[in-house]
């Protein structure tokens, strides 16, 4: 226990022996408790994310949540969505809005009493008047409604602010993928092509162009990204197809391979770089060229970093909110065209959280899908993680 | 390489070399389009925002509020809130991504499960999406730490319990702590074992061999991760969405407690909600112009000092 330097000139095995020192002991506890932060951090994230969905897992009269929902919610007088219904008359469903403001809250800037929170747009109003009545009444009737939302959620409406509200995710889904699939059919190949070029065809100065340019580009913030498909891309393509809804799939989807290209571009690439020298040697030894070595060995040799980087850009942009909210014309319809308005899970948070009430069903919803994101986003980097490790490091130690 | 090239040029197998070269070339021809095409796009969305933004850039526009409804005027609000962001960020964010990373390269052994799973949350949060981190400060900073304090300190009163510049760089400090801790680990791992081992040698201890010499060596680094992280951080918009950011505010935030404005919540909303969509356009163009040029040359600065680290490293 002492924490003085032994004073003894001839080292024994016990002068030599490590003293206990309590800064020492302490600064490594503390050290390894903040490390501890980050794994807190991910518990706390899905912790709490999932903790505001709660209410929906309360279920109420299970014979109740076997009928039509259709019929049986159109009587309650006492749900929310009435005042709000009358203020949008532009929904989500049918009509495809021109514009990007499916929920008005921003409608009239309104520039000199906005300073409180609550007071974008329409909010206030369904503020005021919920408080009134009291809390345990809201909660109650959410689990009574508990089991209607889990009916309505395998269906294909999203209709969350009326006197019958239907949260089908199914749309929802479906406008994600469809955005999802067209951005990595573009941002895919484009990236991983030209991390081929960059690593096996590229001189070294070039490289040290190509490389940092491509990575600038994932300096651009998202909603600059988001701003230029909105103001430039929209109109642009819409004068060379000549479709109808000037915001859709097609362009969200455009704007999110910008955003992912450099993710999918930078861990290719560093895959690429980290395929064995003894491989490509070994391959122009044998006479194959400069170009059947880079197709034939390089890349299947770095398959597994390749399809851990496109695993990575698929959650990019499955969670991109921004370029969603301001590109994709925000409309849950149900169709495969490409042309037509789309609304992701991302943006739905994005957009109907300001108007939503603490403890109401749709609140909840929206922290459902949160949390569906979060668990979707944790398993494909576990799945990237793991395979990489699993698959790349068995290959290149030759097992 | 270039031998085995030439002699591949011999007429052995010419025959069958025409076809394959053609294939060849192709194929090179090909990936270099990928090249091209990205960087130019990358110019072209550059060049239109900077052309569309350039007639209304000026000190003006920068340091004047904005007027008029939000349709004429500057953008002063908008960027100092960005920049208390992300000094309040960068405050909460640094100091715990310094001492993981420092947990990760000099105290975890190589073995230890506690470290591979540090590593791979670190990875985690770097890859959830960044609305996840708006909910989540939405869902545990305000309801329930804000509101916590409020009924514990404040007899109830509103004040914490609401969206507000702390909670919304708190949030962002989440978002960006991964940036921070890979980079600063990259720069200690650049600093010599020799080094350390030295200051054992002469009996330091190991906290003391930390902070006489392995810190003051991951400075750069530290000042890389800092930089880009205040790069994210200024052009994220979805975590502070519903966590702080407003829509107009006539005075500067004069508290933690306060709202802000945003330059890019400020874009997004100009661009999807303002009354005039088209009269404001040269605004929002120069808007973009000015976050674009923040985050850009934040980048440059960092690759630059991150460069720096790699040369002095070899």
């Amino acid at each position: 226990m002492d924490s003085q330097f032994p004073i003894k000139q001839s080292f024994t095995k016990e002068s030599l022996k490590k003293q206990f020192r309590l800064s020492e002991f302490l600064a490594e506890k503390v050290i390894t408790s903040i490390a501890f932060l980050s794994i807190a951090t991910i518990f706390l994230i899905f912790i709490f994310v999932f903790k505001e969905s709660m209410p929906l897992f309360r279920f109420g009269n299970n014979d109740k949540t076997k009928t039509e929902i259709q019929a049986s919610n159109v009587g309650k007088p006492e749900s929310y969505g009435a005042s709000s219904e009358e203020l949008k008359p532009e929904s989500y469903g049918a009509e495809t809005t021109e514009e990007l403001k499916p929920e008005t809250y921003g409608s009239e800037p309104a520039p000199q009493d906005d300073l409180k929170p609550e007071s974008y747009g329409d909010t206030p109003k369904e503020d005021l008047t919920v408080p009134v009545e009291d809390e345990t009444n809201a909660v109650s009737q959410n689990s009574e409604e508990s089991g209607k939302t889990w009916n309505t959620f395998v269906s294909t409406e999203w209709v969350p602010v009326s006197d019958n509200p239907r949260y089908g995710l199914i749309g929802l889904l479906i406008g994600t993928l469809k955005v999802t699939i067209i951005a990595m059919l573009i941002a895919g190949p484009l990236a991983v092509l030209a991390a081929l070029y960059t690593s096996c065809f590229a001189s070294k100065k070039n490289k040290e162009i190509i490389k940092p340019i491509i990575e600038m580009l994932a300096a651009f913030p998202s909603v600059v990204i988001g701003f230029f498909a909105l103001m430039v891309l929209a109109s642009f393509f819409q004068n060379v197809f000549g479709y109808d809804s000037r915001l859709n799939a097609f362009i969200g989807g455009i704007a999110m391979a910008l955003a992912a290209i450099p993710i999918i571009y930078t861990i290719s690439e560093d895959a690429l770089a980290s395929v064995p020298k003894t491989y490509t040697e070994a391959s122009l030894a044998l006479g194959a060229s400069k170009w059947q070595t880079a197709f034939f060995v390089v890349l299947p040799a770095a398959t597994p970093g390749i399809f851990a980087a496109l695993l990575l850009g698929i959650g990019r942009i499955f969670g991109e909110t921004m370029i969603a909210l301001m590109a994709t014309g925000n409309a849950a319809l149900l169709s495969a065209n490409p042309f037509e308005s789309v609304r992701t899970f991302a943006a739905t948070i994005g957009s109907e959280m300001a108007e939503t009430v603490f403890g109401e069903t749709h609140y909840s919803v929206l922290f459902f899908i949160g949390s569906l994101l979060f668990v979707f986003s944790f398993a494909l980097n576990a799945i990237a993680e793991f395979y990489v490790k699993g698959k790349l490091l068995k290959k290149f130690q030759g097992k | 390489m270039e031998k085995v090239l030439d002699i591949s040029e011999n007429h052995f197998f010419s025959s069958k070399r025409n076809a394959s070269e053609i294939k060849g070339k192709l194929f090179v021809g090909i990936t270099q389009l990928a090249v091209i095409l990205i960087i130019a796009v990358l110019a072209v969305v550059l060049g239109i925002i900077i052309y569309e933004g350039r007639s209304k850039f000026s000190w003006e526009f920068i340091s004047t509020f904005p007027t008029n409804g939000m349709t004429e005027g500057g953008i002063f609000p908008a960027l100092i809130g960005t920049f208390i962001l992300v000094i309040v960020m960068s405050i909460a964010a640094v100091p715990f991504g310094t001492i993981t990373a420092l947990y990760l390269t000099e105290y975890a052994s190589e073995k230890s499960k506690f470290a591979a799973a540090v590593r791979f949350s670190v990875r985690t949060l770097a890859v959830v999406p960044s609305i996840i981190f708006g909910l989540f400060g939405l869902g545990f900073f305000i309801q329930f730490v804000g509101t916590g304090a409020d009924t514990v300190f404040n007899g109830g009163q509103l004040r914490w319990g609401q969206p507000n510049i702390l909670w919304a760089s708190l949030t962002m400090s989440l978002l960006t702590l991964p940036v921070i801790i890979v980079s600063v680990e990259e720069s200690l791992k650049t600093i010599p074992r020799e080094l350390r081992e030295a200051s054992l040698a002469l009996g330091a201890t190991k906290w003391q061999t930390i902070r006489k010499v392995v810190l003051p060596g991951s400075i750069s680094g530290i000042m890389t991760g800092t930089i880009l992280a205040v790069s994210r951080g200024a052009g994220e918009v979805a975590p502070i969405l519903f966590t702080g950011a407003a829509y107009y505010l006539a005075t500067l935030p004069g508290s933690l407690s306060d709202q802000f404005m945003n330059l890019g919540y400020h874009i997004y909303i100009m661009s999807t909600q303002s009354s005039d969509v088209e009269k404001t356009m040269p605004i929002q163009f120069a808007t973009t112009l000015v976050l674009l040029i923040l985050t850009l040359s934040l980048n440059i600065v960092a690759v630059m000092i991150r460069s720096r680290i790699r040369r002095k490293a070899k």
